[in-house]
């Protein structure tokens, strides 16, 4: 399946799914200052990587599963599962570039200007990403036999 | 109190964006990177750099590594759960933030304490 964008979601999501978003987004990254305030740069360091809103992104997936199954008729719930599970395999890439944003801002930021830095580790953890999403997904195709 | 609600502000936005990204992209699995999209770091690393500078921000990313790692076990285990079991994705996602404070802390632990 190629990648592509699909507008129509935009509609779908519901005004509070996106505020929920935006109030855990909010809550974790004023969460992450105050306890790097409080416990030190070391502790507040790991809640940069705390999965806030996957709850909240897994639960809206689940929901769009189930309401396009019950339109058919069917209850969806395997499907909606399943759907889930796909999405966390793909945040589970994810992290692998998210190590390596981390990575390049560690090792680069003292030494170089920051902003550049910010972006450049950015760029890595987009690259990192697509990269391994691609090798995972012909990896896939090519245990299938789809691909020699 | 006014830098916390600029934190929440500007946290609460970066998130939506990527969080919006990762709703408009199909497949699916190429859309939940967005979910370990670095949201809460380039809001949270961009405030902390003007006020306590470069080598701060250097620090927090080192465990931010680690916090990454931790976030890897917690997807996976999700991934597996879900595509194994028939379960509500609010109570696995929310119950699994236990494994990654386990695994950032005990993680934390041994390579930084």
């Amino acid at each position: 399946m190629k990648i592509h964008v699909e507008l129509n979601v935009v509609r779908q999501t519901e005004w509070y799914e996106y505020a929920l978003r935006f109030l855990s987004g909010g809550l974790i990254t004023a969460t992450a200052g105050i306890i790097a305030k409080k416990f030190g740069p070391e502790i507040g360091g790991l809640f940069l990587a705390f999965p806030a809103i996957f709850p909240a992104s897994a639960t809206l997936i689940e929901k769009h599963e189930r309401e396009s199954k019950a339109r058919l008729g069917l209850k969806g719930t395997k499907r909606a599962s399943r759907a889930v599970s796909v999405a966390a395999a793909g945040a589970s890439i994810g992290t692998i570039g998210l190590a390596a944003f981390a990575l390049v801002v560690w090792k680069t930021i003292p030494n170089h200007s920051p902003w550049l830095v910010l972006l450049g580790a950015t760029l890595v953890w987009m690259t990192l990403s697509v990269l391994l999403w691609r090798a995972r997904k012909r990896l896939a195709l090519f245990r299938r036999g789809i691909l020699n | 109190m006014s830098e916390i609600a600029l934190r929440f502000l500007i946290g609460g936005a970066v998130v939506s964006v990527f969080a919006l990204l990762g709703d408009l992209f199909k497949p699916k699995s190429f859309a939940g990177l967005f979910g370990a999209a670095p949201s809460v770091a380039l809001a949270t690393l961009a405030l902390t750099l003007s006020s306590e500078g470069a080598r701060y921000v250097a620090t927090e990313a080192r465990s931010m590594v680690l916090g990454a790692v931790a976030f890897l076990v917690y997807a996976s285990v999700i991934s597996w759960v879900m595509m194994h079991y028939k379960c509500k994705a609010l109570p696995v996602t929310a119950s699994s933030f236990l494994l990654w404070f386990g695994a950032a802390f005990g993680l934390w632990c041994v390579c930084l304490r």
